[in-house]
């Protein structure tokens, strides 16, 4: 069910319907390739051995039994990739350290989760390539695994790194640890505000580490030739990222690699980074034949990039009016075998949306031995969000407030301070809050072990560089090209946009996403970033077109170009005055290009700021069983403010689809270690995502307060809305059992004994 | 190793091929055949994305071997559309936008047509219940079983 | 590498020489839902494969004295599908209707999930209630065995090298008789049982239960019969006290152990808790609601 609150008197033709996709037909017809559909002749298989322990020093790795396996071409470790030198390059809160990366992709001197890469053969089948595997012989010292991030912080943890010293304390530590970073934000004074406050909650939380679940598992097809040019089929949700990463880590230039995008299965965040597309190349170039690599499941569970366990505590205080006047986070996240937990994230993101002139978050980057952490759909909000929200809702109870109306009473808007320093630019939270006060469910009383939970949630969203090209073809059909992958009908976003700035039909627009030898460069498909920043290149593109069919119509009309205007798909003439000429469609500009100056081409590119953040409220309404401690989820409503939704049903699917990843998260999603440090649930019959059983048809309210910065109002609209959901799911079960969950997931057996401990 | 000549059915039309008796039906559909309309996702039957019929029962490919086609009719994505003319299942998904990513959507339509084909008229929840052997991690179902729901409703009024 | 061999033999007898005379590992083929999984993941590299859905005898459904006979490679499907068993023995139903997926029931058979032999397997305890009788072949004959004397431990069977079950028969249903098969998971469907109870019962004119067996999986490492269980109804109107003595006695009778579907603490009390919720099925059912 779909509910528009439209803050516009913007009639538009084609932005705001949801037409069928571009990429519709070939998807539900199994025509549509994704990383594991490419085949080329003469093509090998590679398999890659993992290691089967946590933590181990790496003493020798003998691959000679397996290079003679006939059927063997190949037999790859680290020792064919150039060593890369240690720096953290990029900014802070998504910096990246090659010499981390590299070893992630193949390890050197240790094994540092079990999954880690350790070698990998290509080989004329797959069978053959397995069988390589088990004759790779590695010398293992086996070490003393951590995996927990409270034990890893333990000055008495193995060290994963001897020489790790945690940046962001002064002075630095004298002894190593496994803490990567401390970070600290503060304004005001919380002391103060704590001693002002009328009520003070504080409470302590722990999350497991979770995976973005993606249904597809990584493949990758890769041709290296003899001239040192390679091609790489790879679905990812960034191809000009994929040809970085892989080059830079080849030792390659990235001239000489071309990445195809391949249709992607789910990322989600996790396919923004690489693993088998290095490993691939690399093969591909010591055999000189295509190789191709696909991850099974339980490697994707056990050596993709799932986001970090953590452990946190919260504090915050209120007046007895609502009013909340100091705010306390600590968060420590562990981010796996390298650093880079989304911690930064988390503690930016966790008191956002609430206007507080006192406020600290001091957070940590651990690193555990577990498989390195990758961005999961507004990686660390949603976790630092869990907190809070949970903390919010115990002193809305204390105070007897409604959650929602203490939310409305706090809630930023433009001009509101944040903690990391610039103030909100925009609008659209406290919209959010209102839509579900005004849901004719809110307050629909409930029964016997119900209970509703409210929860909101916030996330910066992204900018960036984006390019778009436009073609317009002989019989004036379009055909407009982004760099920007599409994950869930972005192509289809940029057609609509394409055909309202244009004003032609979205059918006369054919919209397609190009390899990295075709477009300039556009950065992931990730950060809600694609519809805002891809889309401003799109309309740029539209724009310069339209100069330039004013001026071949100009021409035609011997006129000069102010004379020519351009409205609802026609060349017109600006007044009477230049003179009684028919409007030029496209089609008739398109037939005299010859004349006019030749192909009607452009391409613009921006590196977009002026994004607007996600806003998202949800509200949740639960059963328990009290003798079995399961949780029924009876409705779910959940509100975002999208801007625009330039194609409502895909941003419909957006909020859908996240606030379900919220909901698994919050009850039956985590990684299960055994005593070993060996995930003991490495499929998805352990690994329990929700099925379309457990779940109630979603809600979705798109609230639209349009982002001045775009054309048409965007705001991206793919991850706020799995921030809310964990904690929506904790209240809605705290009011229906009088128990707070304050450890995720909330699995029946710890609902049952939150229950049975009276 | 030597391999088993298979002859089976697939969409209705012949079709042989060579198989090591280890090897599963998705792995000679998809790496044999070239037929990738039917995915991988987990391969131990866990996900339903590489749903086929066999004889016109719903299974997961991963999950017979094969040589166990022999003789038998298979039906797979491939097969689902008459040319140009999509069946009421793939057009109301497209409608009804209940495809983000598409990778579960082959198994999906496989299994919904399996379903209608023995209930035409379900309710939501035994459409839920009956696709719960098919994950899909982008939509959260919702737009699926709309979608479903209102190729029921057309195939029953048509 | 081993290579595998593939038969389809048309004899039970036939099927059991060749299992007989394989030197290393033989494995049956029914539904194979189990045994594809184990093959993919390395635990078990059979030499032979032997692919029994050709066999007739192992295909049919039919009425036998009164009774139900249905074969070794009947799936899950077929068996929800004949409507006069399904509603003879809606229990066993219960638990056919919950193996896995729509995917996996199209293929999965009793038969595989009782020789697979997982604690858990969900259509074990509730044709342990029913008093179903595995009919085995082997080098020595056939033989009758009560299914619950078949799993012996986690993927261990007390089947002999060169034996296969045929078939399964179950007796002829008494009058005011009820049966059902309850289990906990935590997601709605796909997966394991954390506990799974079956549980038949036959009530007398006057509402009195004359008969009872309860069957209780995942709480050990295999599927129970648990008399105590039973006990606590026979003789009484599966009232208040009855049903809750059932549950103690259930959660008494449950040794589980603590792994990543469930704990020990869990499973004992959920063991109870289902035991009670199973009866008020099969109570509901006797009594002709």
């Amino acid at each position: 069910m779909l509910t528009n609150t439209k803050n516009t008197e913007h009639v538009f033709k084609s932005v705001g319907t949801s037409p069928v996709r571009p990429d519709g037909v070939p998807k539900v017809t199994g025509i549509a390739q994704y990383g594991a559909d490419y085949s080329l002749p003469g093509m090998l298989w590679a398999k890659i051995l993992r290691s089967p322990h946590a933590h181990a020093r790496i003493r020798s790795i003998n691959t000679a039994k397996a290079e003679a396996l006939p059927g063997v071409k190949a037999v790859l470790t680290s020792a064919d990739l150039p060593a890369l030198p240690f720096d953290y390059v990029g900014p802070e809160r998504v910096a990246v350290n090659y010499w981390h990366m590299t070893r992630n992709i193949l390890a050197r001197e240790k094994a540092l989760y079990e999954g880690h890469a350790i070698a990998a053969v290509a080989a004329t089948t797959a069978a053959i390539a397995a069988e390589a595997l088990t004759l790779i012989e590695v010398d293992y010292e086996i070490l003393p695994h951590v995996i927990d991030v409270d034990e890893a912080m333990h000055p008495d943890a193995p060290l994963l790194y001897e020489d790790m010293i945690t940046r962001g304390i002064e002075p630095a530590p004298s002894k190593p640890s496994n803490i990567s970073k401390r970070l600290e934000f503060k304004i005001g004074d919380i002391d103060a505000g704590f001693a002002s406050a009328d009520e003070v909650v504080e409470l302590s939380f722990k999350t497991a580490p979770v995976h973005q679940g993606y249904i597809e598992p990584h493949s990758c097809l890769a041709r290296y030739g003899a001239d040192g040019q390679c091609e790489l089929w790879s679905s990812s949700q960034g191809h000009f990222v994929v040809r970085a990463y892989t080059a830079k880590l080849l030792g390659m230039e990235i001239g000489n690699l071309v990445v195809h995008p391949a249709e992607i299965g789910g990322g989600f965040g996790g396919k923004t980074v690489v693993y088998v597309e290095p490993v691939a190349v690399a093969l591909s170039r010591k055999t000189g034949h295509p190789v191709k690599i696909m991850m099974s499941r339980e490697d994707v569970f056990k050596a993709t990039g799932p986001t970090s366990g953590s452990s946190m505590t919260v504090k915050v205080g209120v007046k007895k009016d609502g009013t909340i006047v100091a705010a306390d986070g600590l968060f420590k996240f562990q981010g796996g075998a390298f650093p880079g937990s989304p911690v930064m994230n988390a503690a930016m993101c966790a008191f956002a949306p609430y206007i507080i002139p006192n406020v600290r978050t001091v957070g940590f980057d651990v690193v555990s031995n577990r498989p390195k952490s990758a961005a999961y759909r507004a990686p660390g909000s949603p976790i630092s969000a869990f907190a809070v929200e949970s903390v919010l809702d115990v002193l809305a109870q204390k105070i007897g407030m409604d959650p929602l109306k203490m939310r409305l009473k706090n809630a930023v808007k433009a001009g509101s301070p944040t903690v990391w320093g610039p103030k909100h630019s925009h609008d659209g939270y406290a919209e959010t809050i209102q839509a579900l006060l005004d849901h004719p469910e809110y307050n629909k009383p409930l029964g016997k072990n119900q209970g509703r939970g409210v929860a909101s949630g916030f996330w910066f969203n992204g900018g960036g560089e984006s390019a778009a090209s436009i073609h317009i073809n002989e019989d004036g059909t379009v055909v407009l090209a982004t760099g920007s992958m599409d994950v869930g009908g972005s192509r289809a976003s940029m057609a609509l946009m394409a055909a309202e700035t244009l004003g032609v039909p979205y059918a006369s627009v054919r919209s397609t996403v190009a390899d990295t030898a075709s477009i300039g460069y556009n950065h992931v498909t990730g950060g809600s970033r694609v519809t805002f920043a891809t889309g401003l290149a799109v309309v740029e593109a539209c724009n310069n077109i339209i100069e330039e069919l004013r001026l071949r119509a100009s021409i035609m009309w011997d006129v000069d170009v102010t004379g020519v205007v351009w409205e609802d798909g026609y060349a017109k003439p600006a007044d009477i005055s230049v003179g009684d000429f028919e409007p030029l469609s496209l089609k008739a500009i398109a037939a005299k290009r010859a004349v006019t100056g030749g192909p009607i081409v452009t391409e613009a590119a921006v590196n977009a700021g002026g994004q607007a953040p996600g806003f998202s409220t949800q509200f949740c309404d639960v059963e328990v069983d009290p003798e079995t401690g399961a949780v029924k989820i009876l409705r779910f409503v959940a509100a975002q403010d999208v801007g625009r939704a330039i194609h409502p049903k895909y941003c419909e699917g957006q909020i859908q689809g996240g606030v379900v990843q919220g909901i698994g998260w919050a009850l039956n999603e985590e990684y299960i270690y055994d005593k070993q440090g060996r995930l003991a649930n490495a499929g998805f019959l352990d690994y329990r995502i929700p099925v379309a059983s457990d779940l109630p048809m979603i809600e979705a309210i798109m609230v639209e307060v349009p982002n001045p910065n775009h054309p048409f109002g965007v705001k991206g609209v793919g991850e706020a809305n799995i921030v809310p959901p964990m904690a929506a799911v904790a209240n809605a079960i705290q009011r229906a059992t009088g128990k707070r969950l304050t450890e995720l997931p909330m699995s029946p057996p710890r609902v049952l004994a939150a229950i049975d401990a009276g | 190793m030597s391999k088993h000549h298979i002859t089976t059915v697939i969409n209705g039309d012949p079709v042989e091929f060579l198989c090591l008796a280890n090897q599963s039906l998705l792995d000679v559909l998809r790496n044999d055949l070239n037929m990738t309309g039917t995915k991988e996702g987990c391969g131990t039957g866990d996900c339903g994305s590489c749903s086929v019929t066999l004889d016109g029962r719903l299974v997961c490919s991963c999950l017979v071997l094969g040589v166990e086609a022999q003789g038998k009719s298979i039906q797979t994505i491939e097969g689902m559309a008459n040319g140009e003319q999509l069946h009421v299942l793939q057009r109301k998904f497209l409608e009804h936008a209940a495809l983000q990513c598409g990778i579960c959507t082959p198994g999906f339509l496989i299994a919904a047509r399996s379903l209608l084909e023995r209930n035409p008229d379900p309710t939501e929840e035994e459409v839920r219940f009956w696709l719960a052997g098919n994950l899909c991690r982008c939509t959260g179902y919702n737009k699926i079983i709309e979608a479903v729901l209102d190729a029921a409703r057309e195939l029953r009024g048509a | 590498m081993i290579e595998m061999r593939f038969e389809q033999p048309k004899t039970a007898e036939a099927a059991s020489a060749l299992l007989a005379g394989t030197q290393g590992l033989a494995k049956v083929l029914s539904g194979g839902t189990d045994l594809m999984v184990h093959m993919r993941n390395g635990n078990v590299k059979p030499e032979l494969v032997l692919d029994v859905k050709g066999i007739a005898e192992m295909n049919t459904i039919a009425v036998e004295d009164g009774g139900y006979r249905f074969g070794a490679a009947v799936s899950c499907m077929q068996l929800l599908e004949n409507k006069a068993f399904a509603e003879t023995w809606p229990g066993v139903i219960d638990g056919a209707n919950l193996v896995g997926s729509i995917q996996v029931r199209g293929r999965a058979t009793v038969a595989g999930n009782l020789c697979n032999a997982s604690p858990a397997a969900d259509t074990v305890p509730a044709m342990i209630a029913a008093g179903a009788i595995a009919r085995v072949v082997g080098p020595k004959g056939r033989r009758e065995v009560p299914v619950e004397e078949i799993p012996a431990g986690p993927g261990k069977t007390t089947l002999e090298k060169g034996e296969l079950i045929v078939s399964f028969f179950l007796p002829k249903r008494a009058p005011r008789s009820g049966d059902a098969y309850l289990r906990f998971t935590p997601r709605t469907e796909m997966d394991i049982a954390v506990v799974g109870v079956g549980l038949c019962l036959t009530l007398d004119a006057n509402d009195v239960c004359t008969a009872a067996r309860v069957s209780l999986g995942a709480v050990a490492e295999r599927a129970l019969l648990v008399p105590e269980a039973a006990a606590a109804l026979i003789g009484t109107k599966v009232d208040e006290a009855a049903l809750a003595n059932l549950a103690a006695a259930a959660s008494a009778a449950a040794r589980p152990i603590d792994d990543k579907r469930g704990t020990k603490v869990f499973r004992i009390k959920l063991a109870g808790v289902l035991a009670r919720r199973a009866a008020e099925k099969a109570l509901s059912r006797a009594k002709g609601n």
